[in-house]
């Protein structure tokens, strides 16, 4: 039982390099393996937290060396319970999305779930770290399995893909540097052990600079305005089976690994110093949260609307470490996990549509609520949960983050958190709209080619024709739906039973 | 004076509606006769609940339902419990819902048909939930509950007003949620900041807030966005103009939903807010008794003035709604004895009177597809019991004897003539002028003009016309006996004595 934490990571890691030269012999048995990667991570994951919350944190040594030389996971209620999010959200949108997947990686399966291993191995990777340069590579393990993922999708992807490379490995290479500095300050990378050395030292300016380097990478890999321009473009042009893996946790993760920083590295002196950290989370997450909300309603592709708005929730998490208190903090990890559930619904919904009717731009979807009911049920109940109606995961996490803005006296956060579900009420309720309450477009009559329809009105990088392609549409087969489903009830189920989670995980998580 | 013992009976009616709009929705239309009895069947089940709770509560034994109780782990929040607790005030309300929506379920079967809707399953779907929705409202026990239902209230009743799913009702709809969501998120920002504060958030007749040592300015910020969030729904002008746009939804919505659920729900909430958050005391303190009952004093009088001037029945209907939904609020807002019981009474009269008229206005559209007064003309000869119905209802609405609203008027204007506020007198006095000029004209029509239609129209389905009957019956009832059978007198009184402790009703408490 010692071990299992090594599964966490191990697994998918492992599998991520068998199953690349599996598929080259035994190209069906991939998808299982890889499933089956994920399934024993999610597993471990579960054992872990249930062990945290039993017996408390506890740190567990990689192969049983002792840092320096090894290295260190720290295992507490946060990160286990991080890891149980990420994991069962990947193991369902990988087994939502196979189809997906079927088509987009072509000949090569093997290669393309090597990749998602790679990457949801890196992406526990970091949550599970207690080592700074382990993080770091753990992060350029998921960032670079996720560009060759974004690059799968054909000659745009590419585009897109080259400059989430770029900006990627700026963000990097900014998270090294303070890294580096820490190094240089302290002498450990070990994140327990900076942190007693930086607490016992009056905040020295080297250091405060590095965590100023450090915040900026993670903003760049989480997308926090005005960092996010390389992620509408990657979200809408990477392949359906890919974004809905990476839209939903790895920016979440690069927010988590912010809170890390904030909870396990830094004493609270760092974020009020020379680099107000603080102040610029909060004023820069305040301002995503309304830009993020009013470029959404700008789109009319469905995919890059949710890019959009996922900006918007991405902001809503550096507003809670920019307020710093427990519950802010607490708030924000419930965020975490609220919308790793609310965003996979959404973008596995428009993946489910794209299977069907191949069409993304919400204007085309009119009609489509009664053609595939499953699916835009789960649609909504997502785009409910988004808006933040209770009793639904997403109000949760505003009610908490508007309370601890009220204890702050910060008026402006509350104000904020509270009008952006006006704002984000918007942009989906109009897609709801279209969806529910207006008419399919009918088939074109047998002899009209006139070429005067709807399709006019679109650019011509836009859709396949669109004339009688909702009347005809069915509901998605069953392996795309249960999981869209499961992860609907999900978003119910985290708000009805947020305060269990915020009393015995994330509260305890946070308070020092 | 009371005590409190746990029991489901309250869940139970907040669960009847949400089942069978479960039901309704398995049933779809292809079962259709046997969809259209569950919204009757659960409405009797949940008149029969909330009846066999009546007796207890007259006793001083108060059902409650807290949810952690009977289910593990299921909190809104840490500290505060989802509960449900028939208390006097609850009862009102709960049990003017469930008798009516007995009425409405039965004429919804004939209205739908009569006008051929489509998508009737998510009609009658859309209506169970919004009146379980409706009841929670009624029966939550502390703010937090309050507001989950009060927002669940607006999302559900969105697909009704939307439901024609013309260019007009998706604009009515847009109306209606940027209204409805802002006054929702003005009431959680206030419950939120109340809960931030560190108060229990449990209704208390006679308040909570006072002496809680609150700032001036606090307890004015409270109330701004408290008043303001239950404002919208209870149609307080500038706030109301969503209410006329909702009446291009079916009748039967107008008729239960915003004559009815919804915007009693509003007012309702001015009573939870009024008496049981602030309290009469503080309100006085404050002088926020005042605002309120200027504000609620121009809205009676303009929307009556207004409701002269529309010649569309469910129009002028809908402008009536505003200024009786006034009538309401400045009598909480008037924080005397008697004021309180006239309007709690007057939530009751005025929910079976206004029923009837909307019932009427669409019992004549289904038959003869006229929907302006000027139209009308010997319509009475034509449907005798319907716009029978109508002229008893319209005495009703004037407040001659001894119709119930009636009895309620004597008490709002025996209310303000106690606290010396005989400036709100003389607006009661005039309303029910005003309320003359508007309804009369179209009696008078129906009546007295000869009808220019050949061939002449009947009596519209029996579904219809007997919910019609039945509920001008209760108007007459009530008004003559209103504790019969339901008890409301009694429970207002009850509402008086715990919110005002030591006042007797006779005595006229001193003049302010």
């Amino acid at each position: 039982m010692d071990q299992v934490p090594v599964f966490i990571p191990g697994a998918p890691l492992l599998l991520s390099i068998v199953v690349p030269l599996l598929g080259r012999a035994w190209r069906r048995s991939v998808f299982p393996v890889a499933a089956l990667g994920v399934a024993v991570s999610a597993l471990a994951s579960a054992l872990t937290l249930d062990r945290v919350l039993d017996g408390g944190p506890f740190r567990y040594w990689l192969g049983g060396w002792e840092p320096p030389v090894g290295i260190e996971y720290a295992l507490d209620e946060v990160s286990a319970f991080v890891c149980v999010v990420v994991t069962s959200v990947s193991l369902l949108a990988l087994i939502s999305t196979r189809r997906w997947a079927e088509r987009e990686a072509g000949d090569r399966p093997g290669v393309f779930y090597g990749l998602a291993l790679l990457l949801i191995a890196g992406l526990t990777g970091i949550v599970v770290t207690g080592d700074l340069f382990n993080l770091f590579v753990f992060l350029e393990i998921a960032s670079l399995s996720a560009y060759g993922l974004v690059f799968i999708g054909g000659r745009k992807a590419m585009v897109a893909g080259f400059r989430y490379l770029i900006i990627g490995s700026i963000g990097g290479t900014l998270y090294l540097l303070g890294v580096g500095f820490i190094y240089f300050a302290t002498g450990t990378l070990s994140m327990a052990e900076a942190r007693e050395l930086l607490a016992s030292t009056e905040s020295p300016r080297a250091v405060q600079a590095g965590a100023a380097f450090i915040f900026a990478g993670l903003g760049l890999k989480m997308g926090l305005v005005p960092l996010h321009l390389w992620l509408p473009d990657a979200y809408e042009h990477a392949p359906s089976s890919v974004n809905s893996l990476i839209a939903p946790v790895m920016t979440k993760v690069a927010g988590y690994a912010m809170l890390r920083m904030t909870l396990s590295v830094f004493p609270p002196g760092y974020f009020t110093g020379v680099v107000p950290i603080a102040d610029a989370l909060l004023v820069l997450g305040l301002i995503g949260i309304v830009f993020g909300s009013v470029a959404a309603a700008a789109q009319s592709d469905l995919r890059r609307m949710l890019a959009y708005s996922s900006v918007s929730q991405l902001a809503f998490i550096a507003v809670g470490i920019g307020l710093g208190t427990p519950l802010a903090l607490a708030a924000a990890l419930l965020h975490v996990a609220n919308h790793a559930a609310m965003k996979a619904t959404l973008f596995l919904a428009a993946a489910s549509i794209r299977l069907r009717v191949g069409l993304q731009r919400t204007h085309n979807l009119a009609g489509l609520g009664p053609r595939m009911p499953l699916t835009m049920g789960a649609f909504a109940v997502g785009a409910v949960a988004m808006v933040g109606i209770p009793p639904t995961a997403g109000f949760f996490s505003k009610w908490y983050m508007a309370q601890a803005g009220l204890d702050a006296e910060r008026w402006i956060v509350v104000a904020v958190v509270l009008a952006s579900s006006l704002l984000t009420a918007v942009y989906l309720f109009r897609a709801l709209e279209q969806v529910y309450l207006r008419p399919a477009k009918p088939e074109p009559a047998a002899q009209h080619h006139d070429g005067e329809g709807d399709e006019e009105h679109a650019p011509p990088s836009a859709e396949p024709p669109v004339r009688g392609v909702v009347a005809r549409a069915a509901e998605a087969p069953w392996d795309v739906w249960i999981p869209l489903a499961l992860l609907a009830a999900a978003t119910v189920a985290l708000g009805v039973f947020n305060a269990a989670i915020m009393e015995r995980v994330l509260l305890p998580g946070v308070t020092p | 004076m009371s005590e409190t013992t746990s029991s489901l009976l309250p869940l139970a009616a907040v669960l009847v509606p949400a089942v069978a709009a479960a039901l309704a929705a398995l049933t779809t239309e292809r079962w259709r006769n046997l969809r259209d009895v569950w919204a009757t069947l659960a409405g009797a089940l949940m008149t029969l609940i909330v009846v066999a709770m009546l007796a207890d509560t007259l006793d001083g034994r108060i059902h409650q339902t807290t949810l952690v109780e009977i289910a593990p782990l299921m909190d809104v929040a840490p500290e505060v419990k989802l509960a449900l607790r028939a208390d006097p005030a609850g009862m009102i309300f709960g049990l003017l819902v469930s008798v009516l929506w007995v009425a409405a379920g039965v004429y919804a079967v004939g209205y739908m048909r009569g006008e051929h809707e489509r998508k009737q399953t998510r009609f009658f779907a859309a209506f169970g939930l919004s009146i379980s929705a409706a009841a929670g409202v009624a029966l939550a026990e502390n703010l937090l509950t309050f507001v989950v239902f009060y927002e669940l209230l607006s999302l559900f009743t969105y697909p009704l007003v939307t439901h024609r799913e013309t260019e007009s009702a998706i604009s009515a709809g847009r109306k209606y949620l940027a209204y409805t969501l802002s006054g929702g998120v003005l009431l959680i920002g206030g419950t939120a900041w109340i809960y931030a504060l560190g108060i229990d958030g449990t209704f208390q007749a006679g308040g909570f807030l006072e002496g809680e040592g609150l700032s001036r300015a606090t307890e004015w910020g409270l109330f701004a966005l408290l008043a303001a969030g239950v404002g919208v729904k209870a149609g307080v002008m500038p706030l109301h103009s969503w209410l006329p746009s909702a009446m291009v939804a079916p009748t039967p919505v107008s008729a239960l939903l915003h004559a009815v659920a919804v915007v009693k729900a509003g007012v309702f909430g001015m009573v939870r807010i009024g008496v049981f958050v602030f309290g009469a005391a503080l309100l006085e303190d404050m002088g926020a008794w005042l605002l309120l009952a200027v504000l609620s004093a121009a809205t009676l009088l303009i929307g009556s003035m207004l409701a002269l001037r529309h010649d569309n029945l469910k129009r002028r209907l809908a402008y009536s709604t505003i200024s009786h939904l006034s009538y309401i609020t400045l009598g909480v807002a008037l924080i005397g004895p008697l004021a309180l019981v006239g309007a709690l009474l007057h939530i009751v009269g005025h929910g079976a009177t206004k029923i009837t008229l909307f019932f009427v206005a669409g019992a004549i559209h289904v038959r003869t597809h006229k929907e302006n007064v000027s139209e009308l003309d010997g319509i009475g000869r034509q449907m005798p019991i319907t716009m029978g119905a109508f002229a008893a209802a319209s005495l009703s609405m004037v407040g001659i004897p001894p119709f119930v609203l009636f009895t309620s008027k004597l008490y709002l204007a025996w209310g303000a003539a106690e606290v010396g506020q005989q400036a709100f007198l003389v607006v009661y006095l005039l309303s029910g002028v005003l309320a003359a000029g508007y309804l009369f004209p179209v009696v008078f029509r129906a009546f007295w003009r000869s009808s220019p239609d050949h061939p002449r129209f009947g009596e519209a389905d029996k579904r219809m016309v007997a919910p019609i009957a039945v509920t001008a019956a209760l108007a007459l009832l009530w008004g003559v006996a209103p504790d019969l059978p339901l008890g409301f007198l009694e429970l207002a009184l009850r509402v008086k004595d715990e919110a005002f402790p030591g006042v007797d009703v006779m005595t006229a408490g001193g003049a302010r």
